[in-house]
């Protein structure tokens, strides 16, 4: 890659001189490659189909950067594309913004703007419009991306959280908590016999197969990100003014994930998933959108996990796995390891 | 997961459950001591499985609930100071002081830092030299070892930058407290598992004895908890008062005795406040003579706080098992986990916390109807 002289990142790269240009495009141009991005204008022009739009954006800070299973890059791609699947749209466009920290090596950049590239491609979408701006060393964390994207909602399709209806199942495409553990075990210096690996994945593919096949008898989707499982639970149960009960025996949980919760006090259903998505369906439908997840390779380990019910509007119920039942509620704030 | 997951199963729990069911013929209020067990309890429905007499009282073994509101805006007071780096177990970052929180002392642009442990605080003083680290070490004697073992790292290291702002409190004499205050209702005790894994539970047999009041030993997963009952059900429904162990995979008579000879050696018992309950005479541990050099306290000359609990806040009647966490006024109310006026609602550990997290405000029955039709087999 013929990156002038410097290693790292210099203010200059954010500036509108000749480093930002040389930048644009030795870096993002060659890597993002598409018409609209080549044209260079001040905004990419797209053609799009008659109907609804959606529009989504969602800004990344992970820390580290890169971790087992991915790195910021991938996830600020597949990120905007799942808040945009999750919404019945098909994922179409994206912008990037980059905030950079002066003296960010070169290589770690380029190294995240391949695997944007690598995701934006297998999620099928283009990178069609950036920016790029430097801080002053000391006032970033290397390296924070923005991306925004846009979708065409498919014709026919309604979903949305207010739309989950008593009687529904609920699903969920995989196992729970790995992307936060993976985070976590690589802060705290944890290690175990396996790796624990982010879930970072575009789950555009997988929905796309689900509404295929079952249409209309999907109501709610959302992927459980911050927060996990139980925040998602309980914002679509406040949001559909229903109640929500799940049979703890049932989340799908790695036995690694189970056991770094453990030493840390923390609760899988509060962790942070970023490749997965939660379903609720006409309970009639339940069998066949298993067997639709099952098929496809990020939805191996799909399980059915409870139903919406018409008692205990807002709140999520879980049955334990002694047989008794409480509630799971909202976390106030970040889950923090308990003290003994 | 070896030994976690079998002690989990819900089919064996059943059956336990099932035995207490048969043994228990009279009502029983059993205390379980640690917070970690009163959590455990409380996510499980452990207490819903239980025959109808048989209470759980929720004592006051909850470290960050029972850390006086002073120790915590001192906390905050050293915290704030330019050229201190003050670290902390992730739990106490929330605790609300009488004006803020450490998170907010964070975001003032304080140094506060969560380390998982006290020597990774040691590490810390070791690289910064020109930083004065301090560690908040609260708790009881399960996490004294490790405390203890920082300010003895740091003083072979001959580390100056270092200190510990301690506030330990002990297990056996908040017992006493509990089984000799007017109109106690603890009938029999679940003995913290992890405090006697270092300690042992030698201290107890006198306690036994002289409020003949039976003691379990007891573990924090579902069967461990359904064991400790059951054998307190067994010795109150025999009227036996003995020391039992249900914790035998972890827990000695003797304890962790080269834990015990460096606690003896670094800390000193002292009189200690609780919040919630008030002073109980040497039920807590301050740094020796030889180590007081490294006590925050004395580093730091904090003073002029003044600190009040608030009256609508009946904590102290929920430690001692005088009323449910529910049936306080302000639970729920006034009184949440975002903005908890006293020790049992500061810390997920803290009864109030427990119940209004896991909803005990809604009964067990009504509970049961909304997830009556989960058919869940996946």
């Amino acid at each position: 890659m013929p990156l002038v002289g410097y290693p790292t990142i210099v203010m200059g790269h954010g500036g509108g001189g000749k480093l930002g240009n040389e930048l644009v495009e030795n870096l993002f141009v060659p890597a993002f490659r598409n018409v609209a991005l080549e044209n260079l204008g001040d905004a990419a022009v797209l053609d799009v189909t008659a109907g609804k739009l959606a529009m989504s954006t969602d800004t990344f800070v992970v820390q580290p950067l890169f971790f087992p299973g991915g790195c910021i890059g991938e996830l600020a791609v597949n990120g905007t594309v799942n808040d945009l699947a999750v919404s019945g749209a098909v994922p179409q466009y994206l912008s990037t913004g980059f905030i950079l920290e002066e003296g960010f090596p070169l290589a770690q950049l380029a190294a995240i703007v391949e695997s944007m590239a690598a995701a934006a491609a297998k999620a099928g979408v283009k990178i069609v419009t950036g920016d790029t701006k430097v801080v002053e060393r000391g006032h970033g964390d290397g390296c924070y991306i923005n991306t925004a994207g846009i979708g065409v909602l498919r014709p026919g399709i309604t979903v949305g959280p207010q739309f989950a209806k008593p009687g529904d199942a609920i699903l969920v495409s995989g196992t729970i908590g790995d992307h936060g553990m993976a985070i976590m075990s690589v802060r705290e210096g944890l290690e175990f016999e396996s790796q624990i690996r982010s879930d970072c994945a575009a789950l555009n593919g997988l929905i796309a197969e689900v509404l295929a096949a079952v249409g209309t008898q999907v109501h709610t989707m959302r992927d459980p990100t911050r927060g996990g499982l139980a925040s998602t639970l309980n914002e679509i149960a406040q949001s559909s003014g229903v109640g929500m009960a799940i049979d703890e025996a049932s989340l799908p949980v790695r036995p690694e994930v189970q056991s770094a919760c453990e030493l840390l006090g923390l609760d899988p259903v509060y962790v942070a998933n970023e490749g997965k998505v939660v379903f609720f369906v006409a309970p009639e439908a339940a069998e066949q959108v298993l067997e639709v997840l099952r098929a496809h390779p990020l939805g191996r380990e799909a399980a059915r996990i409870g139903q919406v019910t018409a008692e205990y509007p807002r709140m999520l119920v879980a049955r334990t796995a002694m047989g008794a039942n409480r509630v799971i509620p909202i976390q106030i704030g970040e889950q923090l390891p308990r003290i003994c | 997961m070896k030994y976690l997951t079998e002690f989990r199963n819900g089919e064996i729990a059943q059956r336990m459950a099932r035995e207490i069911h048969q043994i228990a013929t009279r009502p029983w209020k059993i205390m379980e001591v640690c917070g970690g067990q009163t959590h455990s309890i409380i996510k499980n429905g452990i207490d819903q499985m239980l025959p109808a007499g048989i209470e759980m009282i929720h004592g006051p073994g909850c470290p960050v609930c029972v850390t006086p509101l002073e120790l915590i805006d001192k906390a905050l007071a050293i915290a704030a100071q330019p050229g201190v780096i003050f670290c902390s177990f992730g739990d106490m970052l929330r605790v609300p002081g009488t004006d803020a929180d450490l998170f907010q002392v964070k975001g003032a642009g304080g140094d506060v830092r969560v380390v998982y442990s006290p020597l990774d605080a040691v590490e810390l003083a070791a690289k910064n030299p020109d930083k004065q680290v301090v560690f908040f070490g609260v708790g009881f004697e399960t996490t004294a070892p490790a405390n203890a073992m920082s300010v003895h790292v740091a003083k072979r290291r001959g580390l100056t930058n270092f200190s510990l702002l301690v506030s330990h409190v002990l297990v056996p004499p908040a017992i006493e407290a509990i089984l000799g205050a007017p109109g106690n209702v603890v009938q029999g005790f679940l003995l913290a598992g992890h405090v006697c894994s270092v300690m042992g539970y030698w201290e107890y047999p006198p306690l036994a004895e002289k409020y003949k009041i039976p003691m379990v030993v007891t573990g924090f997963e579902p069967l461990d908890l359904l064991d400790g009952i059951r054998r307190a059900v067994v010795q109150l429904e025999a009227g036996r008062h003995e020391v039992e162990n249900a914790y035998g995979r972890i827990v000695t008579f003797e304890g962790n005795k080269p834990a015990q000879k460096l606690l003896a050696e670094v800390f000193e018992v002292t009189d200690r406040a609780w919040r919630g309950i008030g002073v109980i005479p040497k039920s807590g541990w301050r740094l020796s003579e030889a180590y007081r050099e490294f006590d925050a306290e004395e580093r730091f000359h904090i003073s002029g706080i003044h600190t009040e609990e608030s009256p609508l806040c009946h904590s102290g009647d929920v430690l001692r098992g005088a009323i449910k966490p529910a049936e306080c006024p302000a639970f729920g109310k006034e009184c949440t986990p975002r903005h908890p006026l006293g020790a049992t609602m500061v810390s997920s550990e803290g009864a109030c916390a427990a119940y209004f997290n896991y909803g005990r405000f809604i009964s067990a029955e009504d509970l049961a109807k909304a997830g009556s039709g989960l058919t869940v087999n996946d």
